[in-house]
């Protein structure tokens, strides 16, 4: 490979490793600070990602659409409208154990994906939606290092955002949900309340990270959003990066994407008549090392850190 | 008319294959705690280990059921062993993530040795019989073995757990950890036992599906829900409960198809559960929440 050909790839890389890294901060706050167990990140993430390319994609007699919006109101969407389907979820479910939560998360997934599947009118189907363009289209700037530029500052934005949570009163509350109910409970905690304020936030994250993996690949069809690459991926991230822990989550991201393109490089040596075979060898050795690090090192790479108790004042 | 009783045979098969499903899935949530993600893989690994075994031995499709069974029996405890067993000790919701990740690995080997295309038991049409007296409702051999296999694995659950002392233990387990510990009930090997029924019974669902339809490495995956929502209609941690809750759900997803598109199939098993899960969360018949 020549030098350009490696460093287009390592953008196309980084720039999905930071699509990752968003959806695994969204997780964070619902599973590393909380506790709570949702399988249906593709769920959120698809609806994030179809809802920005209907705004901005110009008008097609195949799906609803031709709103042409700036990509930062269809990001707005992204965020508005998987914020909206995590309020939903929430409701039903911020008063039960995490198992009902993870049910319902898995069927909200499937649910989103049966109805992209099935209502062309919306989003042309199987068939998918094309030619979503970059924010900078048409514009010199233009280029796929640009937009790794934008979603690295997306990336940033949000680490902040949820680390200055983590650090504040509200996210100790999440905290003390996660290690002992009924204990916060006692304090005077709407334990119902906290649960359902973190699930909506980090279903917007994730909504988030569809819009912008909409506008990096510019195709979308429900065949993305399989629980495989949608969910999978992004807890096997942020497990080994290290629940709880933002920058592990980051780090989880761009480690495990790393493996996953290792494992896609490993296998394209096969001859192409094992393709199906050497997705499913990927798919095994993933899970293998999800299982390796639950059971050798289930805090991660980077285990949680607790900020500095703050001194008392005398 | 006739087509609603049709429909109504079809959902009673399809009931069969949830229940056989949902009982193992209220079992392990009963004494592990935990919601079993692996169990659609389960059925779908049961159903080509009995494809395999009929394969070698050129035997007729049936004969999948209790290789399947006795196979994945094995499956389920050697699962248990290696990975669940390290990992109990911790949260039960670790074992949740474990085993979500245990369904994506089964799938993927059902793929990497049994190949990703639609495969049968037996190939042919199997022609029904014709019920003249129940207005010309037709009946395949296949479909009425189902829904009596299935009849007669859960009375032999039912005896196990009524009757015998392991299955007291289990119940005891199932209704108070605390006290049936304390009073020294084995928990290891009540903890085998339901991994023997659950994945035998899994095998069953598995076997049932491929010889209703077809077997394809993503079939458990999608019934998977389904089942959640049976066991959970019938209230998690509750064996019986899921007998009822699998035959309402079988029999409003196939009745759904009278009104709206079959696409839509597992949308109706999913509506009930959050119906269930917003009115009454500890299902009809009084689970654990």
């Amino acid at each position: 490979m020549e030098l350009t050909g490696i460093a287009s790839y390592l953008v196309s890389f980084l720039t999905f490793a930071g699509v990752y890294a968003v959806l695994a901060l969204g997780l964070n706050m619902q599973w590393g600070f909380t506790g709570q167990f949702n399988i249906g990140i593709a769920g959120f993430f698809a609806v994030g990602a179809y809802t920005s390319a209907i705004l901005t994609t110009p008008s097609s007699p195949a799906y609803l659409g031709g709103f042409g919006m700036p990509f930062l109101i269809g990001l707005l969407g992204a965020v508005i409208a998987s914020t909206v389907l995590g309020l939903v979820v929430g409701l039903i479910t911020a008063r039960l154990r995490t198992d009902y939560l993870a049910i319902a998360s898995i069927g909200i997934a499937e649910m989103v994906r049966l109805f992209v599947k099935n209502e062309d009118w919306l989003t042309n189907g199987v068939r998918g939606i094309a030619g979503i363009d970059r924010p900078l289209a048409g514009i010199a700037l233009d280029s796929s290092f640009a937009y790794l530029v934008i979603v690295a500052l997306f990336v940033a934005g949000v680490y902040f955002l949820v680390e200055r949570a983590y650090a504040s009163p509200w996210g100790r509350v999440l905290r003390a949900i996660r290690e002992n109910e009924p204990a916060t409970a006692a304090a005077g905690k709407s334990i119902a309340g906290f649960r359902l304020q973190a699930f909506v936030l980090g279903s917007a994250i994730m909504g988030l990270g569809g819009g912008l993996y909409a506008h990096f690949f510019g195709f979308l069809s429900p065949e993305a959003f399989m629980p495989l690459y949608g969910t999978f991926l992004v807890w096997v991230m942020l497990i080994a990066g290290g629940s709880g822990n933002n920058r592990g989550a980051i780090l989880g991201a761009i480690v495990v994407w790393g493996v996953w393109s290792g494992t896609d490089l490993l296998t394209g040596l096969l001859p192409s008549e094992h393709a199906t075979q050497a997705a499913a060898l990927r798919v095994l050795l993933i899970g293998v090392l999800l299982q390796v690090i639950l059971v050798l090192r289930p805090e991660g790479i980077l285990p949680e850190k607790p900020p500095k108790l703050i001194a008392k004042k005398r | 008319m006739t087509d609603i009783l049709q429909l109504l045979v079809y959902g009673l098969v399809l009931g069969s294959v949830l229940t056989m499903g949902a009982i193992g899935v209220s079992m392990i949530f009963g004494i592990l705690r935990f919601a079993h993600f692996a169990h659609g893989d389960f059925m779908t690994l049961g159903a080509y280990l009995g494809l395999s075994f009929i394969s070698a031995f050129g035997l007729s499709s049936w004969w999948a059921l209790p290789a399947a069974m006795v196979g994945m029996a094995a499956v389920a405890v050697f699962i248990d062993q290696v990975l669940y067993r390290r990992i109990r000790r911790t949260q039960p919701v670790i074992l949740l993530i474990a085993s979500f990740g245990m369904a994506l690995i089964l799938r993927s080997l059902v793929q990497l040795i049994w190949g990703s295309d639609n495969q049968t038991y037996a190939s042919g049409i199997q022609f029904p019989w014709r019920l003249d007296w129940l207005g010309g409702l037709r009946l395949k051999p296949d479909h009425l073995w189902i829904m009596l296999i299935s009849l007669g694995l859960v009375a032999s659950v039912h005896l196990f757990l009524t009757r015998t002392r392991l299955g007291k233990a289990m119940r005891a387990m199932s209704d108070n950890m605390d006290l049936a510990l304390v009073s020294g009930i084995p928990a290891e090997r009540v903890i085998m036992v339901t991994w023997v029924i659950g994945g035998a019974l899994a095998a069953a669902a598995g076997v049932f599906l491929g010889i209703d339809t077809r077997l394809h490495p993503m079939m458990g995956w999608t019934t998977l829900l389904p089942v959640f929502a049976a066991a959970i209609l019938g209230g998690i941690g509750r064996p019986y409960g899921a007998i009822a809750g699998g035959m309402i759900i079988g029999v409003s997803m196939e009745m759904s198809t009278l009104l709206i598109p079959a696409a839509y199939k597992p949308a109706v098993a999913f509506a009930i559960m959050v119906g269930m899960l917003i009115l009454r969360p500890q299902g009809i018949f009084k689970g654990t929440v």
